[in-house]
């Protein structure tokens, strides 16, 4: 099954205006790094990227034809999504091991969550069948 | 062989006797909760239909795992839309092999102590309905459900909540397993003390809802117990360095060891007090104690260690006057510290109240009181009701008693409270 390994964090809420210090920041990239290879060597990783900041952010919206566009996010939040991967696991236990492995569960909280499989559109239940095989 | 037996009676015992193994079995080679439980409610129609007329099958709870495993099949075949035919005639066959390779006429016939936890589809059952990625209340309904054999209404008055809130629990619940794939298996090494707690406390649930039987004329409802013991004693079997899962299983036996003392003649509720101590289960009571001293040894005492250690001393007591409340009341303070609750505080001021007199106790029972926390809890009414009239408060005992018995759901403890009641309303007023 595929799997999204959502990373929530404060620094992506509410980024701090000083650049961060290059030592953690070395750190944390170091982690990230040896993350998405220990992914790949598993043959885990379909994708992953990391998102810049919420204030970068616009919010569209159309309603009755008519398109509205605002400055940040629909919501403030305490944490906000600051990257993602996609990773193939067998089954939701390997899933969240994979996530409890991301550096971003250290400082932030990870979400896991399961793709929809569309292989048997429109048909839910060849999706629940095929899932015990 | 048992056709002289009303058939009606034959199938609702075995429903509660052999669904959830059936379940269990089908959901393992299926993989699908939804269709294995219809396919196995399907099989028990059949059976209401069919027994009366050509009797009951040699054994019925093989017989309903084979029709359930046909009307799974059946059901796979009219899946018209199924992406691939060629697929479905694969999974038939698959679902077809492994079915026969089961032979659940082994499984109806295991004893309680048969533990070979590989082979045992109902505990890889227990850890996926009882997996971390399910929320707590949804993993105890989806197990009694599912292994218990338990009715939606059934679960739902067990846990004060309203019948269609447990109904989309349960749905919900299902959906989570098999969208987001939690597995159906038991856990690997790394995993399985975690998951071990979850385990241990719905277990702990299923034998208190066989023990207690909140609904239904019958008290006892010793297949459930019997349930929550088999599979505790897999447990142990599975990890005998978890003194958690030995200390559970020690405070089950400790318990239904007094099954047969707890109601009267007319199936009216006997407390601890007055019970007929001869008829306790002394083979029990020593499996029981027995298997306590082994978790004891193993030197990390918990909840329900300390739990089985107070079952334990009531059990010593040869007469209830000879019971140590003061060691009771102590195990139950340290039980307080291990897991701070408001039922186990009502359980400790009923030990106090022993110990050192009913106002001790009621003093603790008021603090309960004043937090509102179990006002919907008949026990604590009951226990402050005893409390009052051993004080001679008849008017507030009165009421009190009014109030446990308006809040139980249970026939058997509502008749014993009615009854106190009528002899306190005997009396001159106040």
């Amino acid at each position: 099954m595929r799997y999204a390994i959502l990373i929530y964090d404060e620094n992506s809420a509410n980024p701090s205006p000083e650049p961060p210090d290059p030592a953690v920041w070395g750190q944390v990239m170091e982690e990230y790094n040896a993350y998405t290879a220990m992914l790949t060597a598993r043959g885990a990783y379909l994708g992953g990227e990391a998102l810049q900041p919420v204030p970068t952010a616009t919010t569209v919206r159309v309603r009755d034809g008519r398109t509205t566009t605002t400055d940040g996010p629909f919501a403030e939040t305490k944490e906000a999504l600051g990257g993602f991967y996609l990773v193939e696991a067998r089954d939701l236990d390997e899933a969240l091991e994979l996530g409890a492995a991301c550096p971003g569960a250290k400082f932030g909280t990870v979400e896991v969550r399961p793709v929809v499989d569309f292989s048997g559109a429109g048909e839910p239940d060849a999706t629940a069948v095929g899932s015990a095989s | 062989m048992d056709r002289g037996a009303d058939p009606h009676d034959v199938v609702d015992r075995l429903f509660r006797e052999e669904s959830g193994r059936a379940v269990a079995t089908l959901i393992r080679v299926l993989g699908d909760f939804d269709l294995a439980e219809e396919a196995v409610q399907e099989a028990f129609v059949t059976a209401l239909e069919t027994w009366p007329s050509r009797g009951v099958p040699d054994n019925p709870g093989a017989w309903i795992t084979t029709t359930a495993r046909n009307r799974a099949i059946d059901r796979l075949r009219r899946r018209k839309r199924l992406a691939e035919k060629s697929e479905a005639l694969r999974r038939e066959a698959s679902i077809k092999a492994e079915l026969s390779a089961v032979d659940p006429g082994d499984a109806a016939t295991a004893e309680e102590d048969d533990v070979s936890p590989i082979a045992d589809d109902r505990l890889r059952l227990i850890f996926t309905c009882c997996h971390p990625a399910l929320a707590a209340d949804a993993r105890v309904a989806l197990t009694l459900r599912t292994l218990g054999g338990l009715t939606t209404p059934e679960i739902a008055r067990a846990f004060l909540v309203p019948e269609p809130t447990l109904a989309q629990r349960l749905v919900r619940a299902k959906r989570k397993i098999r969208d987001a794939g939690i597995p159906y298996r038991v856990p690997p090494d790394h995993l399985l003390p975690e998951r071990l707690d979850g385990v241990l406390r719905v277990l702990y649930l299923i034998f208190n809802e066989g023990y207690g039987a909140t609904t239904g004329d019958a008290l006892v409802r010793r297949e459930l117990c019997l349930e929550a013991i088999r599979l505790a004693r897999v447990l142990v079997s599975l990890m005998p360095d978890e003194p958690e899962a030995h200390g559970l299983l020690a405070l089950m036996l400790l318990h239904d060891a007094r099954r047969e003392a707890r109601t009267g003649a007319g199936g009216e509720l006997v407390l601890l007090e007055d019970q007929d101590r001869s008829r306790w289960d002394a083979t029990r009571i020593a499996d029981g104690r027995a298997i306590l001293e082994r978790a004891l040894r193993l030197g990390r005492p918990g909840p329900y260690q300390l739990q089985a250690a107070i079952a334990a001393l009531h059990d010593d007591a040869a007469t209830a006057g000879e019971t140590d409340w003061v060691q009771i009341a102590a195990l139950y303070a340290a039980l307080v510290r291990h897991e701070p609750s408001p039922v186990v505080e009502l359980n400790r001021a009923v030990a106090v109240a022993m110990a050192r007199g009913p106002e001790a106790g009621l003093t603790l029972i008021e603090e309960l009181v004043a937090e509102g926390l179990l006002e919907e809890y008949p026990y604590l009414h009951a226990a402050r009701a005893d409390l009052l009239r051993r004080l001679g408060r008849r008017a507030a005992a009165k009421e009190a008693y009014v109030r446990a018995a308006s809040l139980t759901a249970n026939a058997t403890e509502r008749a014993f409270l009615e009854r106190r009641l009528r002899e306190l309303s005997g009396r001159p007023p106040d």
